[in-house]
């Protein structure tokens, strides 16, 4: 295997790893912790499989549009689990 | 240059598994939003920039950088308003849980 394949292995290693904290959770904050990590290590590895595919032109459009959606879905879902309107209870 | 690139890689993915063992050995919500913001970030940088160095100076590194800027500014924010969320809806650190001792003596 060369270099970049094995970077690739480690970081989808690195991926699988909250899931133990997103199925354990204990509160509902630390499932999206968990959610917002495995989304920030799934940006890298779509941009290292386009650099082993060779077709890095494309895979790095899809990169930008995974960042954009894992930023404005975590946002959304911390808004909608502050169930006082911005104050503090 | 491809030195360098191989280690940001390896520096990146270092602090990727940094953040995930954070992630689930933290015994708190809020400790574990901090492994979850500061390894995870830095290691994407690292991480990118050695893929931008890797693949040579083209549109796509610029693409690459442009990930790097977003990322630093969109992951530390959606991680501050969770937080925000969280101790609005009245989640204790545990440092001020109830039979928890952090060695600092009787909190008032």
């Amino acid at each position: 295997m060369s270099f970049l394949q094995w970077i690739t292995v480690l970081v989808a290693v690195a991926l699988v790893l909250p899931f133990w904290r997103v199925m354990r959770g204990l509160t509902i904050y630390d499932r999206m912790v968990g959610v917002s990590v495995v989304g920030t290590n799934t940006v890298i590895l779509i941009c290292l499989v386009g650099q082993i595919y060779g077709r890095i032109d494309m895979f790095v459009d899809i990169a930008i549009a995974y960042a954009m959606l894992n930023f404005s879905g975590g946002l959304v879902m911390a808004k909608y689990l502050d169930t006082t309107g911005g104050e503090p209870r | 240059m491809i030195v360098l690139a191989k280690g940001l890689m390896m520096i990146g993915t270092a602090l990727l598994f940094i953040a995930a063992i954070g992630v689930n050995r933290l015994p708190d919500f809020y400790t574990r939003a901090h492994a979850a913001t500061k390894p995870d970030t830095l290691g994407l940088i690292s991480l990118m920039l050695g893929l931008a160095f890797y693949h040579g100076f083209d549109l796509s590194s610029v693409k690459m950088l442009l990930i790097v800027v977003f990322v630093a500014l969109a992951n530390p924010a959606a991680t501050h308003a969770l937080g925000k969320a969280a101790i609005h809806n009245g989640l204790l650190p545990i440092t001020q849980q109830k039979g928890v001792s952090d060695g600092a003596g009787e909190r008032p």
